[in-house]
């Protein structure tokens, strides 16, 4: 491609166009929210409703990079949650109000200061959570992880901070959780947090797409062989938890500021499981569009059949969920099912779809016409220490000339 | 008898349970090569199952009892074929997150069934408030139950078949092992010392709840990954650990409200010291 | 003539007891096609993998073209120039035939990105990204599998994958490819075409191979010189011809008269 490309062209292509269908949920998502808000309509639980969407999709983008595309499982992410929740929350309460309440400090830049600090922490506790992780595998890094969510939430249950108070006089942070003295606007809060996750999202995608997502999936695919490639296995495994941690410390300040108040409690394994890990799965482990969506229908599912089933019958939700886990893992794993599988996936479906409503591909494609693709390597493009001469003549002639002309008989 | 020996015993017979149940998971992760995350479930379906014959219907003591460990062994047969059979051979990922989602169900349905609302169910009201006698009983039947299973999986014909399985299945399979049999009967073993688990933990906590399995489960779990995974007498090292440990840092006050977290600090400290347990067989990839 | 590639002092390593490779010397000069024999057992894998840096040797010195290269970690051995494939396929199954051979790639030098225009795909990412696009096309058009680089790796025929690995070490652009029995589950047709394939690679890419083998007809197809393993041992090393008819080599394939088979 010659012609010249400006700077525009690149930042155009950059947002990695190829997923135009997240991009566009997320610009309606966005603009009904701003219609409804500037409209007023909206009762407060539907923007709860919004907030939730967003948040969860950002944890689960965290969760998706660890177990979709480092190929670990981690059972402990509402422990990095947590940390950033807390964290975040009690800088914000603590050291931003006081800032806010004198100089009318904007609660966006609180929170986005705040984010930055839930983040930070947490991606600290990537990095302590990734040193096992490059001695230990599998099941045995699995429980490590969820042994440090449980740990996480048993020291942050036992904080409790009485001289710290709220202008209503109660403690900041107790063993009851932390209690904000203010809740996040309602109005812009969900707008924050879908253009936090779509920042995410662009910035995952486009660094999957790099020769670094290429490695970690490479990791994933065959350790060994990484290795043996010149891949820095340490380092991504190490880059991989601390981006991760830091994800779902945003993440955690996201949830906190959509709450009045809010328990270490929550946080815990079955939190990691039944809300982060069913959703990553669901959306099929390495594929981050997916777990987006995932993440939306479960959210609005859960919400529809909150109020369709009451009491005990909430019970029949999880039932539901449960049944659908097992039988999405089995069916997209039993090695029995692998024809079929190969027969019927979205993936077929898709280009069925597409091959119905675009025309034919032109039959001079030059990447697919050579009859024998082998014949047309551009030697120029291969680093190769003989010099240009030798390579042209040796494919010009014929073996059985070569010794004529290099004139040894 | 003093404090101090008392709680000694506690300690030993609670790392009793906690072993019964450890063997489940070091059993089926040993001979089947898989984590079965729905194994403290099985617990609390046992201790349902308790409530059910002895609180509801008032059936004799041992009678529910033997209900429980047969509608245990049953169940863990039947999770064994329904959910982990078809995934035989596909990534460890997979057949975790299967188990996931099989314990998931199973608190569902239990929570669909009886309601959220913890139920009292004592089964020998003659040991309420006698922790010694509870504490001597069950440290006897563990200990008994352990023998029994070691002396099986070392003397008899399908425990030898089962350590060959658990050595190498291919080659298990070639000399004529049929592996889905053996594999089968493993479940049976850990849930029904998982059913027998669960009627020690009621005559400890005569308490029955939906999630009531997922603590001793995961506690357990923790044991059997402490002793090296795998490793039979490692579960049961581990087991005493895990009660030992909860034992102690229950009777000082301070400690109280941190003992989980030292428990599974614990457990990571012993991981990245030795990434495969105690007693755990390290192996290598080969390249 | 030549100068030497690859050298090793005295390599040793022992595993407990067992000393699974003693004071192996070889010198592989440039442009040669070096193989490794012996019996199943005879420490050639293991051989391989102290070069390669799997295994730390209990003693003994690697040099790759004079620079010491012992103990290092695989992948700066890797990145120092010696690439290799394995016994049994190893590639990345769940990517496509041409990101395997990008992710070679993307340790060498000039394709360097960072992880901050990875993140906003920068000018210099499209810029990378499309020079190693266009090498690696090249380079799967050089061993036939053009057409099938957006195929998953796992979904290629035997044959072909053998190809790719060979591919994917060579994206590395190393000094020296170490092959691990190649021509392993091959028929002797797809065993003649690799015989093609590594003389290609050695005459096009002026590349320096060093190869484990059990298929003799390919030893002696290809390669200049051999070195012969036993009981971790070196029985002997030479021409390929005088290699083969050294009698303690006859007696370790064999076994002499006793009945012992020399190898376990």
């Amino acid at each position: 491609m010659s012609e010249k490309r400006t700077y525009f062209s690149y930042f155009k292509k950059g947002l990695t166009i190829r997923n135009y269908w997240v991009y566009t949920l997320f610009a309606v998502f966005i603009a009904i929210g701003l219609v409804l808000s500037i409209t007023n309509l909206p009762k407060a639980s539907t923007y709860q409703l919004f907030e939730q969407i967003g948040y969860t999709i950002v944890i689960v983008i965290s969760l998706s990079l660890v177990v979709g595309f480092l190929g670990e499982l981690s059972l402990g992410h509402a422990g990095f949650m947590s940390i950033g929740a807390f964290t975040g929350m009690f800088f914000q309460q603590v050291v931003l109000n006081s800032l806010a309440s004198q100089k009318g400090f904007p609660a966006a830049i609180a929170l986005f200061i705040s984010m930055i600090v839930g983040g930070t922490v947490a991606a600290i506790f990537g990095f302590i959570i990734s040193l096992p992780a490059l001695r230990l595998k599998g099941d045995y890094l699995a429980i490590v992880t969820l042994a440090f969510g449980e740990i996480v939430k048993v020291f942050f249950q036992n904080i409790d901070i009485q001289s710290i108070t709220n202008k209503k006089g109660s403690p900041v942070w107790s063993t009851t959780g932390i209690i904000h003295d203010f809740r996040f606007d309602y109005k812009w809060l969900y707008i924050i947090i879908f253009a936090i996750a779509l920042l995410f999202i662009v910035m995952i995608r486009n660094l999957l797409r790099s020769p670094h997502g290429r490695n970690i999936m490479a990791i994933r695919d065959n350790e060994i062989a990484a290795k043996a490639m010149g891949v820095n296995v340490t380092f991504y495994k190490i880059f991989v938890f601390v981006l991760s941690a830091f994800i779902a410390g945003v993440a955690g300040v996201l949830f906190g500021a959509s709450q009045a108040t809010f328990a270490a409690a929550k946080f815990d394994y079955n939190y990691s499981i039944n809300n982060i890990l069913v959703i990553v799965v669901l959306g099929g482990m390495g594929n981050l569009e997916g777990s987006i969506i995932a993440a939306l229908v479960v959210a609005l599912l859960n919400n529809r059949l909150q109020s369709v089933l009451s009491g005990d019958l909430a019970a029949l939700k999880n039932v539901i969920y449960a049944m659908v886990l097992i039988v999405v893992v089995i069916y997209n794993n039993a090695p029995f099912l692998k024809p079929f599988r190969e027969k019927y996936n979205f993936r077929v479906l898709f280009n069925t779809i597409k091959a119905k409503f675009s025309k034919p591909k032109d039959p001079d494609d030059p990447e697919k016409g050579l009859p024998d693709p082998s014949y047309g390597a551009d030697w120029s493009k291969i680093p190769t220490k003989i010099p240009m001469d030798a390579i042209v003549t040796t494919d010009v002639l014929p073996s059985n000339e070569t010794d004529d002309w290099k004139g040894e008989n | 008898m003093s404090d101090f020996w008392t709680l000694a015993l506690g300690a030993l017979a609670l790392g009793g349970v906690y072993a019964l149940i450890a063997l489940g998971y070091t059993m089926v992760y040993g001979i089947a090569k898989m984590l079965n995350f729905a194994h403290g479930d099985i617990i609390m379906v046992g201790a349902y199952s308790a409530f059910v014959t002895f609180m509801m219907l008032g059936m004799p003591v041992w009678l529910c009892i033997i209900i429980a460990i047969i509608f245990c062994t049953l169940l863990g047969i039947g999770i064994e074929k329904a959910a982990y059979r078809p995934l035989r051979g596909s990534s460890p990922l997979a057949i975790l997150i299967t188990a996931i989602g099989v314990s998931y169900l199973m608190e569902s349905i239990v929570y669909l069934a009886f309601s959220s609302a913890p139920k009292n169910v004592v089964l020998f009201p003659s040991l309420q408030g006698n922790p010694t006698a509870t504490a001597l009983i069950t440290l006897g039947v563990a200990t008994l139950l352990m023998v029994a299973l070691v002396l099986f999986i070392n003397y008899t014909k399908i425990g030898k078949a089962m350590r060959a399985v658990s050595e190498d299945r291919g080659a298990a399979q070639l000399m004529g092992i049929n592996v889905n049999f053996v594999i089968m009967v493993t479940f049976a073993i850990g849930s029904a010392l998982a059913a027998v688990a669960a009627v020690f933990w009621l005559m400890k906590t005569p308490l029955v709840t939906y999630t009531m399995g997922s603590l001793p489960g995961i506690k357990a779990f923790s044991a059997a990954v402490i002793g090296g995974i795998g490793s039979i007498p490692g579960a049961m090292i581990g087991g005493i650990i895990m009660g030992l440990i909860e034992t102690f840092c229950d009777s000082i006050p301070g400690l109280q409200s941190y003992t989980m977290a030292i428990e599974f600090a614990i457990l990571v400290i012993i991981l990245l010291i030795r990434p495969s347990g105690l007693l755990g067989k390290t192996k290598r990839e080969k390249v | 003539m030549a100068e030497t590639v690859l050298k090793t002092v005295d390599l040793s390593i022992q595993f407990g007891g067992l000393k699974a490779v003693q004071n192996f010397n070889i010198e592989i000069k440039k442009n040669e096609i070096y193989g490794l024999i012996g019996p199943n057992g005879a420490g050639k894998t293991t051989a391989f993998n102290i070069i390669t840096g799997v295994y730390k040797p209990t003693s003994g010195k690697c040099y790759l073209g004079g620079k010491d290269i012992t103990g290092l970690s695989q992948k700066d051995i890797a990145r120092s120039g010696i690439s290799r494939t394995f016994q049994n396929i190893r590639l990345f199954n769940n990517m496509s035939v041409i990101h395997n051979v990008m992710v070679s790639m993307s340790s060498r030098p000039e394709y360097k990105v960072n992880i901050f225009q990875s993140f906003f795909h920068t000018k210099h990412y499209f810029d990378n990204e499309k020079k190693m696009r266009d090498e690696a096309k090249e380079l799967l058009k050089v061993f036939g599998l053009y057409g099938e680089r957006k195929e998953l790796a796992s979904s290629l025929p035997y044959g072909k994958q053998r190809k790719l690995e060979i591919a994917r070490a060579l994206a590395t652009n190393p000094k020296i490819l170490l092959l691990d029995e190649p021509a392993a589950g091959m028929n002797p047709e797809e065993t003649q075409e690799l015989m093609n394939t590594i003389r290609l690679v050695r005459d096009r890419f002026d590349m320096t191979i060093l190869l484990i083998e059990h298929d003799m007809k390919l030893v002696s197809g290809v390669c200049d010189e051999v070195t012969v393993l036993n009981f971790g041992q070196v029985l002997t090393s030479g021409k390929v011809e005088e290699a083969l008819s050294n009698e303690e080599v006859i007696k370790a394939y064999l076994g002499d008269e006793d009945g012992d088979t020399g190898s376990k």
